[in-house]
């Protein structure tokens, strides 16, 4: 049975993101540390386990972006994946997540797998779109935000559960279909030293739009500015003792800040 | 009415829309000067629930009532809301932030080919296009966001928006639109509720209590839960407690877990390290209460109390009480 996951290199939560000074549009990227985005790390480790449990197979790891999300790609491929396919096209630089999703169907295509698997969003722009478009574009069932999984023997059929407000969803999707992963799925392992050495020798194949059938056209959702967050007004420790602490904090909430 | 605004009715599964969906059809109203519908695909709909979306300011209901759609499937829903957004020409599409709407709202706009701006937390009009605020980068920076063409699809992230005043006695124009509902190749196995805490939804929930790492574990939130009997609250967590495996992931506030802007978040214990703080900083107004006087969490609190949990939260349960039993 053959997989795709989708990832996406992101800066680092911990990463100090500015806006650049020369396009109010985009970030400063000097200084960045990239990462993969955590919930494909999940999409990773849930496609190597079916494989693993399936003792057959072939994991194929697929991003979209600059040379730098080589990186990516590779830390993918130490955790396991088998080889990789790398959208790496600068007319693809100002994707938005629609033609992000129409390249990466292009890939989904070519490599006819029977079922693909994203995370449930990225951490940098947090859209979540990237799954449900994905699907939507090729035809195929989509579950997102997905908690459990198991494939049943003859790769016909997944049972997911999808996670819903108040419960927990579980569907039957047939083969090739689309899900997404959410935290809880499972906890992605550590690529290990034979697998960080083994990655090295990993095939990562570069593409183009062209080769994918892709025609980049302008965004249909553009970044007009970036903006940096509107200062809070400056807080206040309440002193004192617990009891006389809990009083004025009380009264501040419902006499200034009205909140309760 | 052409190039009115639609809102996608989120419901209860019980035949009435959730109270998120009068900040969507409010915003979408003061957006367009009131040119609002409703289209609402559910298993069961009540009279009470369509009077309550006129209500809010929705001009017409497409009341799209059959079993096929609930369970949420976006194989079945966006063919469906696809073809009436041809024939009809919304100028926009808006929904609120929910797991399902999040998918639907992507696929809707993967099928349209037309852009999609989720989680938005501000709209505004330039002249005659619509501008969306949306947080990114763990909200350390807002976005601006423009569409190339109509419809502008978007979700709306909840309790950020002003809820429509809600106007008795309002009964709605209802069409039920001749549609085609594909079959669906996904089939529902099963649904397993939460064991249900008798608490608000998190992301819905004005006032939200959380707990963190200073919790020491699991069977100190017992606690929280008293103060969020008494005050109408949700309790959540933080990343640290959920890994630590105190509380399920579903209570997870932050990056990897709910994005939530109560009205009043109360953090105890909780550090506020920067994944936490993408989940919860559009709150309005924040108390932290943490032994720690430099916890990170305090830069961005309108109210701190430097001390010991266990004996604050008792306390202010107990101050709570008083005020609201008055």
């Amino acid at each position: 049975m053959k997989i795709v996951v989708a990832v996406k290199q992101v800066p680092d939560t911990a990463t100090q993101v500015k806006i650049s000074g020369g396009d109010p549009k985009a970030i400063d990227t000097a200084g960045i540390t990239w990462i993969v985005s955590p919930y494909d790390e999940f999409a990773v480790e849930e496609a190597l386990r079916i494989k693993e449990k399936r003792s057959q197979g072939e994991v194929v790891a697929v991003s979209l972006g600059p040379d730098r999300v080589k990186e990516a790609l590779r830390s993918a491929l130490a955790m396991g994946c088998d080889r990789a396919v790398h959208v790496n096209d600068p007319a693809l630089a100002g994707a938005d997540t629609l033609l992000t999703a129409q390249a990466l169907a292009a890939v989904v295509k070519q490599e006819q797998p029977a079922l693909v698997i994203c995370g449930r969003q990225a951490i940098d722009d947090d859209m979540g779109a990237v799954a449900g478009q994905v699907a939507e574009l090729l035809g195929w069932p989509c579950a997102s935000w997905i908690m459990e999984e198991t494939v049943d023997a003859d790769a016909k059929t997944v049972r997911v559960g999808r996670q819903v407000e108040g419960g927990l969803e579980i569907f039957d999707l047939p083969l090739p279909a689309v899900v997404s992963a959410q935290k809880g799925l499972n906890e992605p392992r550590y690529p290990t030293l034979k697998g960080i050495m083994g990655a090295k020798k990993k095939e990562i194949k570069d593409v183009k739009a062209a080769d994918l059938g892709v025609t980049p056209g302008a965004p249909q959702l553009a970044v007009k500015t970036l903006e940096a967050l509107p200062a809070r007004p400056p807080g206040r420790i309440i002193q004192g003792d617990v009891k006389d602490a809990v009083k004025e904090l009380v009264r501040a909430l419902r006499e200034e800040a009205k909140a309760i | 009415m052409a190039n009115a605004f639609w809102c996608i009715v989120e419901d209860d599964r019980k035949g009435a829309p959730k109270k998120v969906m009068a900040e969507v059809i409010g915003e979408a109203a003061r957006l367009s000067g009131g040119d609002v519908e409703a289209v609402w695909l559910t298993d069961t709909a009540s009279d009470e629930g369509l009077g309550q979306l006129a209500g809010w300011g929705a001009t017409k209901v497409w009341l799209l009532e059959n079993a096929a759609f609930a369970p949420y499937r976006g194989e079945v829903w966006t063919p469906v809301v696809a073809e009436l957004v041809a024939q009809h020409a919304p100028k926009a599409v808006f929904a609120p932030v929910t797991s399902k709407m999040r998918e639907f709202a992507a696929r809707l706009a993967a099928r349209l080919g037309a852009g999609l701006s989720a989680d938005s937390v501000g709209m505004t009009m330039d002249g005659d296009q619509l501008v969306a605020t949306r947080p990114v980068y763990a909200g350390k920076l807002l976005a601006k966001m423009t569409w190339a063409k109509t419809p502008w699809i978007a979700t709306l992230r909840p309790n950020v928006f002003k809820p429509a005043d809600a106007q008795a006695g309002k009964t709605p124009q209802v069409e039920k639109p001749a549609v085609t509902i594909p079959d669906a190749a996904m089939k529902l196995v099963e649904r397993r509720e939460e064991a249900s805490t008798g608490l608000p939804e998190l992301t819905e929930a004005e006032t939200v209590i959380s707990g963190g790492r200073g919790m020491k574990g699991p069977e100190n939130y017992v606690i929280l839960e008293n103060m969020a009997q008494v005050i109408g609250a949700a309790v959540g967590a933080s990343r640290a407690a959920v890994d630590a495996g105190w509380r399920p992931h579903r209570f997870q506030i932050g990056q990897t877990g709910r994005t939530i802007s109560p009205k009043l978040y109360l953090g105890f214990g909780v550090s506020g390290a920067i994944q936490h703080l993408a989940g919860m900083r559009t709150s309005k107004v924040i108390v932290a209460v943490n032994k720690d006087p430099d916890a990170p969490i305090f830069k961005i609190a309108d109210y701190g109390i430097v001390g010991d949990l266990f004996e604050v939260v008792p306390a202010l349960t107990e101050e709570f009480k008083k005020l609201l039993e008055k």
